[in-house]
């Protein structure tokens, strides 16, 4: 078989000085509630580099979705951002005046939605809704603009693009909305695309062609890539780093490889042995995460997953101390647990 | 193997034969119907007491449309179900509901199949008294099958909204054992849940089904679940069983090139693994119930169809977009092999050609993400079939 240069190879060392495209720092997010305020986001640090991929990994309810949506100024009322920046090139969107972030959006950080539906506008053609998307940041004549749709519509690999420009999104199945949708998010050459769940709603084998259809894109523009999953064998087929986020919260962080190979936070770890998987016996009875994710009204004092938690038990620093994120193993590595030396002690055997 | 011979039909809970079910549009303004679907062409299958039957494929496949057929929520436009050795299909209204305290559904949204003004005393106890239970022995039954969901009695008073989406999954178990069914019909019942809930729900239906000796029909799209929870599998693909058999046949051995393209679609938690894989990228879209297409209704994505050809064994013929054997254009293929084992494929494939497909063996040197299966033709994703 002949060698085949693949995005991955070319994606898996990505350089390692380069600057973060996004970075976001201490983002906190609230929505004001009763007895309490609910803190969706809690101190949340994370950045992409370009050509990376970054996935970020969380259960409903995790922050991961909301930490994105602060970073791009999008928290609907009456949540607020309290605290945090989020660089886009240096650039702190959270400080920029609404006209000014309104043109970043789309030009430079761009979001994909899980549900290819709600993204698009049942009323207007494709084609119209994605040259509306050019025109508002582009001076373009309409013809120009429509040439631009078909062209973009081509790019994801929408058959028979000049015709389907002019189609309603009900006329197109789930992977082509989603298609469509994707080519909205890519019509400004963005540095950052933000995949939120982009192949939940879909069928194993367009959710394949779909996350392809991405790398082909992000190895092309070397554009950053931040993927909100909560399938860990989609993380590990793309992903190039990993956060994982617990209660509003990165519990873990670090490259691809030591996330999977050496977990160093419980939570982690028990998110591996619940799921089923392809290659583990199928009789095997899985290890389910007992209890519930915790309300972002009412954290716990301590660590937000100790009452879940197999390493806490009873143990008083995980009821009473909220670990910090910090470095397990290697630099690189994060990992938010009083106890991470357990898991390193209990040596890292392939899950 | 799990799997019992099919001869011995005493132990068969759930029967199909030759199963249709055509929708048609109705017409418009006394026009003729424009089009039908044929949701599900010739379906056979069978349960057994207390085993688990996965039912998967994609979205149009046909797999909730025979969930419902078997309920006689549908009526079949033709063909035979029958149900504890009992033909089922010509049932009328007050017979069908005397059957269904002998099978239940569970449904996958816990939040819309449970109504938010009744407490949980109630939706469990409704089953019970819409089938006449004597209401003595409501409260103690009630008790017991809490129990066994693993919901703890007390929280009987309380209303759904109350519970989170794993605990009103539970609540929906319940509802469907209470009437101590032989086969509960499962749709995509953890598929609304978070991961780690998955894993409570799958335990408890195992449990349960340990203890009781109940028959499933568990749907879904989720391949790693399916794999998880059944003894038999059958691969669904527009309304037809492309491939059926004993649970570890179908995904350590699958033969139809659709059940080994899904099982390459599927991602596996294992960075090294991922590299390893190759991965087939399927033409295309599944097509429409409305436009089967002729001969095996898998051609127009196989890629099993594409190397046959480019091998240039026997006859060919271009359709498709694309160079394909004559027979797979032309003759519609039944479902056949040796045992329990069956595909509906003319050129099904040998073990040793899956684990090479697959590369889920120790191929180091095949890292190669999307690499193509030998004698293949790159996939054009532009599909004509759309």
């Amino acid at each position: 078989m002949e060698t085949v240069t693949t995005p991955r190879n070319a994606r898996s060392e990505p350089e390692s000085d380069g600057a973060a495209v996004l970075e976001i720092r201490g983002l906190l997010t609230r929505f004001p509630g009763e007895p309490v305020p609910a803190t969706v986001v809690n101190d949340v640090s994370l950045s992409v580099r370009a050509g990376e991929t970054l996935a970020v990994v969380g259960e409903s309810g995790s922050g991961k979705t909301m930490t994105f949506v602060s970073a791009m100024g999008l928290v609907a009322h009456p949540g607020r951002v309290i605290a945090g920046e989020a660089l886009l090139s240096g650039i702190d969107l959270l400080k920029l005046p609404a006209k000014e972030l309104r043109k970043r959006r789309g030009a430079e950080i761009a979001m994909v939605f899980q549900d290819p539906l709600s993204g698009l506008n049942p009323v207007f053609r494709i084609g119209d809704q994605i040259m509306a998307v050019i025109r508002a940041h582009r001076a373009l004549s309409r013809t120009d603009a429509r040439k631009e749709a078909v062209r973009l519509l081509e790019r994801v690999h929408i058959p028979d693009a000049g015709r389907r420009v002019d189609d309603y999104p009900h006329q197109l199945s789930g992977g082509m909305r989603q298609r469509a949708l994707i080519a909205m998010a890519i019509a400004l050459g963005p540095k950052v695309l933000i995949a939120d769940e982009p192949t939940t709603a879909l069928d194993v084998t367009v959710q394949a062609q779909i996350l392809e259809l991405l790398s082909e894109i992000q190895a092309e523009t070397g554009m950053a890539m931040v993927l909100i999953t909560h399938d860990l064998g989609l993380v590990a087929r793309h992903a190039d780093r990993v956060a994982v986020m617990y209660g509003g919260r990165v519990v873990e962080q670090g490259a691809l490889d030591a996330i999977f190979k050496r977990t160093r936070h419980p939570y982690t770890v028990a998110l591996f042995r619940s799921i089923p998987h392809l290659d583990t016996p199928a009789d095997s009875d899985l290890t389910p995460i007992q209890g519930q994710p915790p309300n972002p009204s009412r954290l716990p004092k301590g660590c937000a997953f100790a009452p879940r938690c197999y390493l806490a038990q009873d143990r008083r620093d995980c009821l009473e101390r909220s670990p910090t994120l910090a470095a397990a193993d290697s630099p690189g590595h994060l990992s938010a647990c009083h106890h991470w030396h357990d898991l390193a002690a209990e040596g890292d055997k392939a899950r | 193997m799990t799997d019992q011979p099919l001869a011995e039909t005493e132990n068969a809970i759930l029967e199909l034969d030759n199963v249709t079910k055509v929708f048609e549009s109705a017409g418009f303004l006394g026009r003729k119907p424009s089009h039908a679907v044929r949701a599900v062409d010739g379906v056979s299958l069978r349960i057994d007491r207390g085993e688990t039957l996965g039912l998967v494929g994609e979205t149009g496949s046909g797999k909730s449309t025979i969930g419902r057929l078997v309920l006689r929520l549908e009526d079949p436009t033709s063909g035979h179900i029958a149900f504890e050795g009992t033909d089922i299909t010509g049932l009328g209204t007050r017979q069908v509901r005397k059957l269904r305290q002998r099978m239940q559904m569970v449904f996958q949204d816990p939040y819309g199949s449970l109504d938010p003004r009744m407490t949980v005393r109630d939706l469990i106890a409704e089953p019970m008294i819409v089938h006449g239970a004597p209401a003595a022995e409501i409260p103690a039954r009630l008790e017991q099958i809490m129990l066994q969901v693993g919901l703890n009695p007390r929280m009987a008073d309380r209303y759904a909204h109350e519970f989170s989406g794993g605990q009103r999954q539970r609540i929906g178990v319940a509802r469907a054992l209470v009437l101590d069914p032989s086969l509960l019909v499962l749709d995509e019942p953890v598929s609304a849940l978070d991961v780690s809930i998955q894993a409570q729900i799958l335990n408890m239906l195992r449990d349960i089904q340990r203890t009781r000796n109940i028959a499933y029909l568990f749907i879904a799209h989720d391949l790693a679940v399916v794999r998880h929870i059944s003894h038999r599998v059958a691969v669904l693909y527009l309304g037809r069983i492309v491939e059926t058999g004993p649970r570890d046949e179908i995904y350590e051995r699958p033969r139809h090139p659709y059940t080994v393209s899904l099982l390459s679609s599927v991602p596996v938690p294992d960075p090294d693994m991922e590299r390893r894989r190759n991965r087939i990228v399927l033409h295309g879209e599944i097509s429409s119930g409305t436009a089967v297409p002729a001969g095996c209704r898998f051609h127009p994505r196989c890629f099993r169809a594409r190397m046959i050809a480019a091998q240039g064994k026997g006859p060919t013929i271009e359709r498709a977009g694309a160079v394909l054997p004559v027979r797979c254009v032309e003759d519609d293929p039944p479902l056949s092999g040796e045992g329990t084992h069956q595909a509906a494929c003319h050129f099904p494939l040998a073990p040793q050609e899956t684990v090479d497909i697959l590369a889920t063996g120790k191929r180091g040197a095949a890292h190669a993400r999307n690499a193509d299966p030998p004698g293949y033709a790159p996939p054009r994703i532009a599909g004509s079939d759309i």
